[in-house]
């Protein structure tokens, strides 16, 4: 037989641990909750199943070191789902070691390294002791290069063509054909052929006579002997016998082996079917495959670079779309009906291609919180606390990249519940809660935007304390006012943390200002809420989409700005007793009791003929993530609209105050303006104006 | 004209090798990813040989055999199982279900190839 050429299946590695990476989560997520005594047998097959396609492709790819653990566990949990072990809280505990090391050998077969010969070792001993205490039966075949051999029978397998034809009289000598064929049948593979064409009518019938005969192919290692031994009663003398052994098959290939190294044939090719009659192979329907085959699946991978490119051609679609309706804005429907029609159609179209391209990359956020059981879980159990977690809304949809963006942080917001918030068992019993705590995990889809909720029943913010912890750091001023929502927000300041000692669960290296910073970087803000002793909840607030946006256009002078609508809060007009230059403070707006800082974006973009008096532009008031509140001053508001957000990173480079950038219906280029860098830059420039204005003067 | 051959899997990884191995050497290849759709695919589409994996969701290897047996067209075409070496109690099965053979995963290209000029009728 030729050699093995050599086939290069390296360029379907990619595909291999992409598949990985997914069967590796269903089967964590499966795994958890046979670990909570709510799995099903089903389960327990779709485990096996996710790692026997995992062996399967990694043995395709020579990964021997995983091929073999993997044997290891597919054994023991096929031991399992036949029921020949138990499923017991140890042994799920181990299927999620099993599946953790299994993930090891996935990514370091996937960065080309070799792990430790022992590596999982102790794992593996358990898993054999579930298979039954011996050895894993039959070591895999590392490789497909390289097979071990088969268990070759002793005596190799013949195919024998056996025909029986009983003469006159055999029923009477007691003997019974259907009998013989039966043991025939014992002997091996039997595949009968009845030949019918004695049969008379049934009124010429004698029921004492046979008028069948047979012919029968038996693939059986025993030898002739024993095939002769079944008819040793009826041959020669009421029936005719032949048997002869079958050399050549008649199967195309030439050789007639129907046996070999790692396959086998359970009948050879070429011999009818054991039915009477065969129908032939039909004609095919009117589409007979094309030679590159349809692909039947439910669904289709696509690359992200594709969808990705998609959805940017969609945005420029909707640019163009939208400058050929400022064109038009001189025709009418009188003079031009036909063009201002099909102009209103694709403007729908789009509108729906839009909506339908930003939908295919939105996908449930359950991906996103498939984590959080097995978090909660260990992460309970390793500060000592009870804790449970409820879901909701896992099928919220939401743009990939955020779920991707948000992994971290929700991991760490977790973590924080169940470090800072949830009391010991002790502790919560003591002040009437069960002993249990509960951690709930929601999405939802509300105005237009993503909701988060991170919350829990645990003791709240320790209000008095994170002020204080503050205060010593500096972040706040001893004699500052500040009202509880203000005080439970410092805790998303930079370097906060009131930790007496970092623990290594939750405040080394990430921070809550970082969390949030993360969210910020989606276009989402997180919010704080929290009840003394009755708990807290994190609520992020996301953009359904991060390539879109609901913007307001504002002009400053000649410039075209726009602001992300959720930012906004109103606009208004002030009076001069309501906007006011403060000592010591700059500008500010009073509104309702409150001091608002007040922005003038002339001065801070440099942009000449605007309207530079508070009083006669207009003050739009936006609210930063963290909740701050500044006033814009702009020349007037030009409408709402939904904007293409085009990267000012990508096309120029970042620039302070202005977080992206969009094309207008005339073709001009609007900066979107990022609303919390505005603030500190306008904190910047007016403590540099007090500096130098009033060099003496001390802070207070 | 060339052959046509039906390969089922849920693995994609699977899939893909078996088709890239098939169609190198000339066979129309269709994909199925389990056994409903690869029913489906029977229904309007020529297909002299089968080749599906054993352990699969929803309908695994052995139903769909005696599923593809229960096909008048496809009383006779060539089933051939994808099975692992310690899955003795499957090959029993798959002969049971009607299948004309199986091959060992994991397998070579080569063997791939063999064992369906073997069959193919």
């Amino acid at each position: 037989m030729a050699e093995d050429q050599g086939y290069d299946l390296s360029r379907f590695k990619a595909t291999y641990f992409e598949e990985c990476a997914e069967l590796l989560a269903n089967a964590e997520e499966t795994i958890a909750r046979l670990q909570e005594g709510t799995g099903t047998e089903e389960d327990l097959h779709a485990v096996f199943r996710c790692v026997h396609s995992i062996k399967g492709g990694g043995g395709a790819f020579a990964f021997d070191g995983l091929v073999r653990f993997a044997h290891v566990f597919e054994t023991s949990l096929d031991a399992l789902r036949s029921g020949r072990a138990q499923l017991t809280p140890h042994v799920a505990d181990l299927m999620t070691a099993g599946n953790d090391i299994l993930g090891d050998y996935v990514r370091a077969a996937q960065e080309g390294v070799e792990l430790p010969a022992d590596h999982g070792s102790e794992v593996t001993a358990q898993l054999a002791a579930i298979i039954g205490g011996t050895a894993p039966a039959a070591t895999p075949k590392p490789s497909a290069a390289a097979p071990t051999p088969a268990a070759a029978p002793v005596r190799a397998a013949k195919q024998w063509r056996i025909g029986l034809k009983p003469l006159p009289g055999l029923l009477k000598t007691g003997n019974d054909p259907l009998l013989m064929l039966r043991e025939l049948a014992t002997l091996g593979e039997t595949v009968v052929t009845a030949n019918r064409e004695a049969l008379p009518g049934l009124t010429q019938l004698d029921f004492q006579e046979g008028y069948l005969s047979w012919s029968v192919l038996l693939t059986t290692d025993k030898p002739r002997s024993a095939i002769d031994e079944v008819f040793e009663f009826v041959a020669g003398d009421v029936a005719d016998v032949t048997v002869e052994e079958v050399v050549a098959a008649a199967a195309p290939a030439g050789d007639g082996a129907t046996e070999g190294e790692g396959w086998g044939l359970f009948a050879p090719v070429g011999e009818p079917a054991a039915k009477a009659a065969v129908a032939p192979a039909a004609a095919a329907a009117a589409n007979a495959a094309q030679s590159h085959g349809p692909v039947h699946t439910a669904s289709i991978r696509v690359d992200l670079d594709k969808i990705d490119r998609l959805v940017n051609m969609v945005g420029e679609l909707v640019i163009t779309q939208a400058m050929l309706g400022q064109q038009t804005t001189d025709f009418s429907v009188e003079s031009h009906p036909e063009l201002i029609q099909g102009l209103q159609e694709l403007s729908h179209h789009t509108r729906e291609l839009q909506e339908s391209v930003m939908a295919i990359r939105a996908q449930p956020v359950k991906a996103l919180f498939s984590r959080a059981p097995r978090l909660v879980r260990d992460l309970s159990a390793k500060l000592g606390k009870q804790a449970r977690l409820v879901m909701s809304g896992e099928n919220t949809e939401v743009d990939k990249t955020v779920i991707e963006q948000l992994s971290d942080p929700l991991t760490h917001l977790i973590r924080n519940s169940l470090d800072h918030g949830i009391e010991t068992p002790e502790q919560r019993i003591a002040v009437g809660k069960t002993a249990e705590g509960t951690i709930h995990l929601g999405a939802e889809h509300r105005s237009g935007r993503i909701i988060i909720q991170v919350s829990d029943d645990g003791r709240g913010i320790d209000r008095k304390r994170v002020l204080a912890k503050a205060i010593e750091k500096g972040l706040v001023e001893r004699s500052a006012q500040l009202t509880d929502e203000q005080i439970d927000a410092l805790v998303f300041a930079p370097g906060f943390s009131t930790a007496e000692q970092v623990s290594d669960v939750s405040g080394r290296g990430v921070g809550m200002d970082v969390v949030r910073k993360n969210i910020q970087d989606v276009g989402g803000r997180v919010v704080v809420q929290s009840t003394p002793g009755q708990g807290s909840r994190f609520i992020l607030s996301l953009p359904l989409t991060l390539a879109v946006m609901d913007g307001m256009l504002v002009a400053v002078g000649q410039e075209r700005y726009v602001l992300p609508l959720t930012n906004i809060v109103e606009s208004l007009r002030p009076t001069a007793q309501q906007a006011r230059s403060l000592v010591n403070v700059g500008n500010v707006l009073t509104l309702r009791g409150e001091y608002i800082p007040l922005i003038p974006l002339y001065q801070m973009f440099g942009i000449k003929n605007a309207i530079t008096d508070f009083t006669r532009g207009l003050v739009v008031v936006v609210e930063t993530e963290g909740g701050d509140r500044i006033g814009l001053l702009v020349d007037e508001l030009l409408g709402q609209q939904q904007v293409v957000i085009k990267s000012l990173d990508a096309n120029y480079r970042p620039v302070q105050g202005i977080s992206a950038a969009t094309i207008l219906g005339d073709g001009r280029v609007a900066l979107i303006l990022d609303v919390g860098a505005l603030r500190v830059l306008g904190e910047r420039i007016s403590d540099e104006a007090m500096a130098a204005s009033t060099p003496a003067v001390a802070a207070e | 004209m060339a052959k046509s051959i039906l390969a089922v899997d849920d693995s994609k990884t699977m899939r893909d090798m078996v088709s890239f191995t098939l169609r190198g050497a000339g066979y129309t290849v269709i994909e199925a990813d389990n056994g409903n759709t690869a029913l489906t695919a029977l229904k309007s589409a020529k297909v002299d040989v089968i080749i599906t994996d054993v352990n699969m969701p929803e309908m695994d290897g052995i139903t769909l055999t005696k599923r593809i047996r229960g096909l008048p067209q496809h009383a006779g075409t060539p089933i051939l199982i994808l099975t692992t070496e310690s899955d003795q109690s499957k090959k029993d099965e798959g002969r049971a279900a009607g299948a004309t053979g199986w091959i060992v995963k994991p397998f070579s290209p080569d063997k791939l190839l063999q064992i369906v000029a073997k069959v193919c009728p």
